[in-house]
């Protein structure tokens, strides 16, 4: 392998600067892989062109539908190393936590069979193997999947999960993130790998308010996790941070900066909290992590309908669950169950091509609600409605069975 | 006979704890306070009394294998053979000792890391695939990224930010990026180049149709081939059309600009979650350098970092001076195109006597 490099005068002008450069790292491969080198020379020509050079179509393994992202090179008459250039995803475990062994033995496979350039990680949190010949996608899927790894969803499918690091290594966590994420993931092996959705379905797991991984604008299904008893105040480390800081400190960035004026600082530089009015945000919690930290009766809070731009705007996910525990297998088993609701509710009433945060917007909250066998609840809404529009002669009968509900 | 294909085994989402650094595993769920020694170096501690030190660096996301076996044997000399990505991809190292901050830390200087990321800082752009892979690009987000991460990493390796700022970039509208503090995004200016040739062979009609947001587009006879049309006085130049139909090119050398957002923020803390809102446009989409973007990105940030009030995020900040004094202050103009027509638009206009002077 000893193709003459193009000439790369722009790409070249990328590996100046104290960033790690991905144009040295890609010149590095192509000294032995010729795949390395003309992808240069046609991204030279995009830097050149202002336009892109990759066509989709179809590629995949034996046994599943999707996990590929196919790439054609509609300029291979002059890179023809590079003509199949497609991205097999892969779904890291939760948490994107590696040995040094298993990326060692990512590297030999993918350098064997691939271009030996891997995104860690996509948007969606998958491990994206770049640049791979139709040829080679069995092959080198096969080695991957020997090692324990699976591919991840593309197109109309349930999409590579992600969690924050959590539990691993985070004192706000409030649930098992990773367990949360294999367990519902899991469920829906089939829909990962069988794209047949009306559209992408993404689940995110934070571990609180802080929200790392995004969820509330990134996944269709957020769960977030959050306590419902009082938050837990060390005063002997107040008084320590209060030292250290300064009252005025304090007062300014953590008293006044609470959204619902729920603090107040003692004259002996202890912290009161009104924790029914606290909507646990996270920020007092973040400024002093040693003397505040989440209650202890933790679970987590879901919303549903996030999403990016197309086609209605991007979309902040809102709530559907309150507060639910997740502790033990029911909890879990519990979780399961829902996400499988929501799906499949959604499978039934999304368009296609609709995401579930559109559908929602579509059909209205009551009725996905109605459709879940859940109950309304005011935290769903910011305030109720403010508009007469809305026939009311089902109010007495709804009443009645309000009634009826809440007496079991 | 020849063999029988492999049938994949759909093992799904593996088991992290194979994966964990011991500590972490031990003390799974038991982790008490954390504190930032430095910008870059985290330190939690447990329950059990165990501490853990994490060093963060930044790398360039698109890895090529050299780069990633570095980064292994930098594991395996000073931190135990683990190492874990954030969701910026940021790389942490995790160590028992305090004392082996200090060396695995140099070690990753020498190869070019930037230790970083923490706290109040500038982290690493969230950033999308780009000329370098998408189907449906208007520029190379890996580009992007480097060029304002070469110029921005004072602020990566510091913590001097009023509030952690997260920036992300899209190459189309689409926003594969999501929300950010400041947002880099294309933004087409010109309705799609139709090659009617193309479109009766390559095109399920219908859904290219209905994926119009403004329904703008017609199947229509042209030289008598059956293809579309689009309305241009209706088309927003979003660019929808262009995935599922690819003979209708929205990309465009020259008119496919660079817009800029600020104000997103996924999180909860103090304010609930918001969506980030356009500051400016009309930017070109100039590589390799993106020079143009570089300077309104840096003007904000400078701007935000002198005015901003301790823990405001950028959202937050804006919220507490008003729009025209953050217009003023960044010297961006004003235009009837940051007045919000889309639906639901009202809920962005003034419906008070509220003026600040």
């Amino acid at each position: 392998m000893s193709k003459k490099m193009h000439a790369t005068p722009m790409l070249d002008q990328l590996e100046s600067g104290p960033w790690p450069s991905f144009i040295t790292g890609i010149k590095r491969l192509a000294k032995d892989n010729d795949m390395a080198v003309d992808l240069l020379g046609q991204l030279e020509h995009s830097y050149a062109t202002r336009k892109g050079y990759w066509k989709g179509g179809t590629a995949s393994v034996i046994g599943y539908g999707g996990g590929v992202i196919p790439r054609f090179s509609e300029v291979a008459e002059k890179f023809p190393e590079s003509k199949e250039f497609h991205t097999i995803r892969i779904m890291p475990a939760p948490g994107m936590h590696y040995s040094s062994d298993i990326l060692r033995k990512f590297c030999d496979i993918w350098e064997k069979h691939g271009s030996g350039l891997i995104a860690l990680h996509g948007q969606t949190g998958d491990i994206m193997l770049q640049g791979c010949t139709t040829e080679k996608i069995q092959p080198c899927f096969d080695e991957f999947n020997e090692l324990g790894f699976d591919m991840g969803g593309a197109g109309p499918s349930v999409r590579t999960g992600m969690s924050c690091v959590g539990h691993a290594r985070c004192e706000h966590s409030c649930y098992d993130e990773g367990r949360a994420h294999r367990e519902v993931l899991n469920t829906f092996i089939d829909d990962i790998h069988r794209p047949a959705l009306p559209y992408k379905f993404k689940f995110k797991f934070s571990g609180c308010g802080n929200d790392c991984m995004n969820a509330v604008q990134r996944s269709d299904m957020a769960v977030i996790g959050t306590w419902r008893d009082d938050i837990q105040v060390d005063q002997a480390e107040v008084k320590n941070f209060v030292k250290a800081k300064g009252r005025e400190y304090v007062i300014d960035n953590v008293v006044t900066r609470c959204p619902t004026q729920c603090l107040k600082l003692k004259a002996d530089d202890t912290l009161e909290i009104d924790n029914r009015n606290c909507v646990r945000c996270m920020h007092c919690i973040n400024v002093m992590t040693r003397a505040l930290s989440p209650g202890k009766d933790r679970g987590v809070t879901i919303l549903a309908g996030g999403k990016r731009t197309l086609k209605i705007g991007d979309l902040l996910g809102t709530m559907i669950v309150p507060f639910m525990k997740l502790e033990t297998d029911e909890d879990f088993e519990k979780l399961v169950t829902l996400s499988r609701n929501l799906m499949e509710f959604w499978v039934e009433n999304g368009l296609e091509h609709e995401r579930c945060g559109e559908m929602i917007e579509r059909i209205g909250l009551n009725n996905l609600i109605e459709g879940l066998g859940m109950e309304v609840d005011p935290n769903m809404v910011r305030h109720p409605r403010t508009n007469p529009y809305v026939r009311l002669d089902g109010w007495d009968d709804e009443i009645e069975r309000l009634k009826q509900v809440k007496a079991g | 006979m020849s063999a029988q294909p492999r049938m994949p085994t759909e093992s799904g989402t593996p088991d992290h704890f194979q994966y964990l650094h011991p500590v972490l595993k031990r003390n799974y769920g038991q982790w008490a306070w954390h504190e930032r020694p430095r910008p870059g170096v985290l330190h939690h501690v447990s329950k059990t009394g165990d501490q853990v030190w994490t060093v963060r660096a930044g790398t360039q996301r698109q890895m090529d294998v050299y780069t990633i076996r570095k980064l292994c044997d930098i594991a395996d000399k000073y931190a135990d053979g683990y190492m874990r990505f954030t969701i910026r991809s940021n790389i942490e190292f995790m160590v028992t000792d305090e004392n082996r901050v200090k060396p695995l830390i140099e070690a990753l200087t020498k190869e070019g890391f930037p230790i970083g990321g923490t706290g109040n800082s500038v982290s690493m752009i969230s950033h999308t695939q780009g000329w370098l892979h998408c189907d449906i690009p208007g520029t190379d987000a890996s580009g992007v990224v480097k060029s304002l991460m070469d110029v921005l990493h004072d602020e990566y390796i510091r913590e001097e930010m009023p509030n952690r700022v997260k920036i992300t970039t899209s190459c189309c509208q689409i926003n594969c990026g999501g929300q950010g503090d400041i947002a880099i995004n294309v933004q087409h200016t010109k309705p799609p180049k139709i090659n009617h040739d193309l479109v009766a062979n390559l095109c399920e009609r219908p859904s290219v149709v209905a994926r119009c947001p403004v329904a703008a587009i017609r199947p229509a006879l042209v030289n008598g081939k059956p293809s579309l049309e689009v309305d241009e006085r209706k088309c927003i130049c979003c660019g929808a059309c262009y995935p599922p139909c690819p003979p209708m090119q929205i990309n465009d050398p020259e008119h496919s600009k660079i817009a800029i957002w600020v104000g997103g923020k996924n999180s909860n803390a103090r304010s609930k979650p918001s969506l980030h809102k356009l500051v400016a446009a009309g930017i070109p989409n100039n590589p390799p350098r993106w020079p143009e973007a570089a300077a309104v990105v840096k003007k904000i940030l400078a701007v935000y970092k002198q005015d901003a009030h301790a823990w405001e995020r950028m959202g937050e900040w804006v919220e507490r001076i008003g729009w025209p004094r953050f217009f003023e202050l960044t010297g961006l103009p004003f235009t009837k195109f940051h007045v919000d027509n889309w639906r639901g638009a009202r809920a962005s206009l003034n419906t008070s006597a509220h003026v600040r002077f």
